[in-house]
């Protein structure tokens, strides 16, 4: 039973996983330890084709709703959607004062479809791996933020986009002087010379630093959506080998319920979470700070 | 579970859809909740300015109504003396009528009494001379005392 059960949590945790096998062939990994072998030039199928599905639903649906926007009296999914989008756009223009259209429409997107992805994890977790298997497909993990290559591609996308606006809003003076000169600063007035020494001085302490905290931004982003998203898919997990006993069946429903319901808090949340970090960390690289 | 090419299979797919959004969902939306919240403020603006207008144009129907029973009252109160200064006029008129009646009547009376007077006059003098003949039955002469009586006459 211990074993079966090792088996079947590894199974859900291991994605279908298309790379260079160790013959020289490609092809879809036969299991995890193969799966690993395959390096960086391999790609997660499951992950891509859930987020691919998901971020197409997401446009699609508010796209639907944007084509027969009316300015009239707003029906159905239009209703809806301008609830989102309502909401969005006044936590992004409370906490974003710079001009940049970009940024509430990317945090309507963060919000929307890292929420769809986080609802895979509601969907029960036998479903969907169940039917793949009877189509053929050996691995399925349905929860593309469980996977960390998600999550952390969109937060190192944020990433780049944070240096991108960073660099335009100050130039790359300004931007390599942010991370020079922050937070131990020379004092002001004094000895110029002194004022430079010390400067100096403090640079590569304050590089380190500063390199830190910008490198943890976008790691805590996505490793915070991953960990809560694969924690909770875990426990979803856990609480399915309780159906196979006849003795916890029923405690096993009950829990089952009762995660889901205080799961759709979590997800939620972490939707909300990673979309309102972003438009802070865009907004913190849009900040001109003061003389350095 | 190792990190691989999804990482930047995502971060294409995540540019895609933000690009998609930036571009062909975001604006509308915001475009049609801007404009119906812009159609929102102009009607109760609307609302607000047809309150004032009602208001208004209530005060100036008030005035008018009171202008028109300020008028009403003067002309009332013209007709009413120019009803008194008729009655006056006419009341001095018929005075002055009865005045000029009177006084034609008067005058007329005297006529009377003087053309009376002439006539009896006239009567005396004869009955006098017709009494002093019968008196005196004849031997007066008639021419000789006609001065006399003509006097008498005048005395009368």
């Amino acid at each position: 039973m211990a074993e079966d059960a090792g088996g079947y949590i590894k199974h859900h945790l291991t994605n279908l996983t298309f790379g260079q096998k160790a013959d020289g062939t490609w092809g879809i990994a036969e299991n995890a330890e193969q799966a690993a072998a395959m390096g960086f030039w391999a790609i997660h199928v499951d992950s891509m084709f859930w987020s691919l599905v998901l971020g197409v639903l997401f446009c699609l649906v508010f796209w639907a709703a944007a084509r027969k926007a009316t300015s009239g009296v707003p029906r159905g999914l239009q209703n809806g959607v301008e609830m989102i989008v309502d909401f969005i756009e006044d936590t992004t223009s409370s906490i974003f004062q710079h001009t940049n259209s970009l940024i509430a429409p990317m945090a309507l997107t963060i919000f929307v479809w890292v929420f769809f992805l986080n609802l895979m994890d509601l969907v029960p977790v036998d479903w969907i791996p169940g039917l793949a298997k009877w189509m053929g497909i050996e691995f399925m993990k349905v929860v593309p933020s469980t996977d960390p290559n998600i999550t952390l591609g969109m937060a190192f996308s944020v990433f780049a986009l944070i240096i991108f606006f960073g660099i335009k809003q100050k130039g790359v003076g300004g931007f390599i002087g942010e991370l020079l000169f922050h937070p131990f600063e020379a004092p002001k007035g004094g000895n110029p010379i002194v004022r430079i020494l010390l400067k100096v001085a403090f640079a590569p302490i304050n590089l380190v630093l500063e390199t830190v905290t910008l490198i943890a931004k976008p790691v805590s982003l996505g490793l915070r959506l991953f960990g809560n998203l694969y924690a909770g898919e875990m426990i979803f997990i856990l609480i399915a080998l309780m159906y196979t006993s006849a003795v916890f069946f029923v405690p096993g429903g009950v829990l089952h319920w009762a995660w889901a319901v205080f799961h759709v808090l979590v997800i939620t949340l972490q939707a909300f979470i990673f979309a309102v970090l972003t438009v802070v960390y865009l907004a913190q690289a849009h900040d001109v700070s003061d003389e350095h | 579970m190792s990190i691989n090419f999804t990482i930047l299979g995502q971060s294409i797919f995540f540019f895609v859809f933000v690009w998609f959004c930036w571009k062909f969902i975001w604006p509308f939306l915001i475009r049609a909740m801007r404009e119906r919240q812009q159609t929102i403020a102009d009607g109760l603006e609307a609302a607000a300015k047809a309150q004032r207008d009602l208001e208004h144009a209530e005060a100036r129907a008030e005035e008018i109504l009171n202008e028109a029973r300020a008028e009403a009252r003067g002309i009332v109160d013209d007709a009413r003396g120019q009803a008194v200064q008729m009655i006056d006029n006419a009341r001095t008129d018929a005075e002055s009528e009865r005045e000029r009646i009177l006084k034609a009547a008067q005058a007329d009376v005297a006529q009377e009494l003087n053309r009376a007077k002439e006539t009896l006059r006239g009567e005396v003098a004869d009955l006098a001379v017709l009494g002093a003949e019968r008196i005196l039955e004849a031997s007066i002469d008639r021419d000789r005392h006609d001065a006399l009586l003509d006097r008498v006459a005048a005395d009368l």
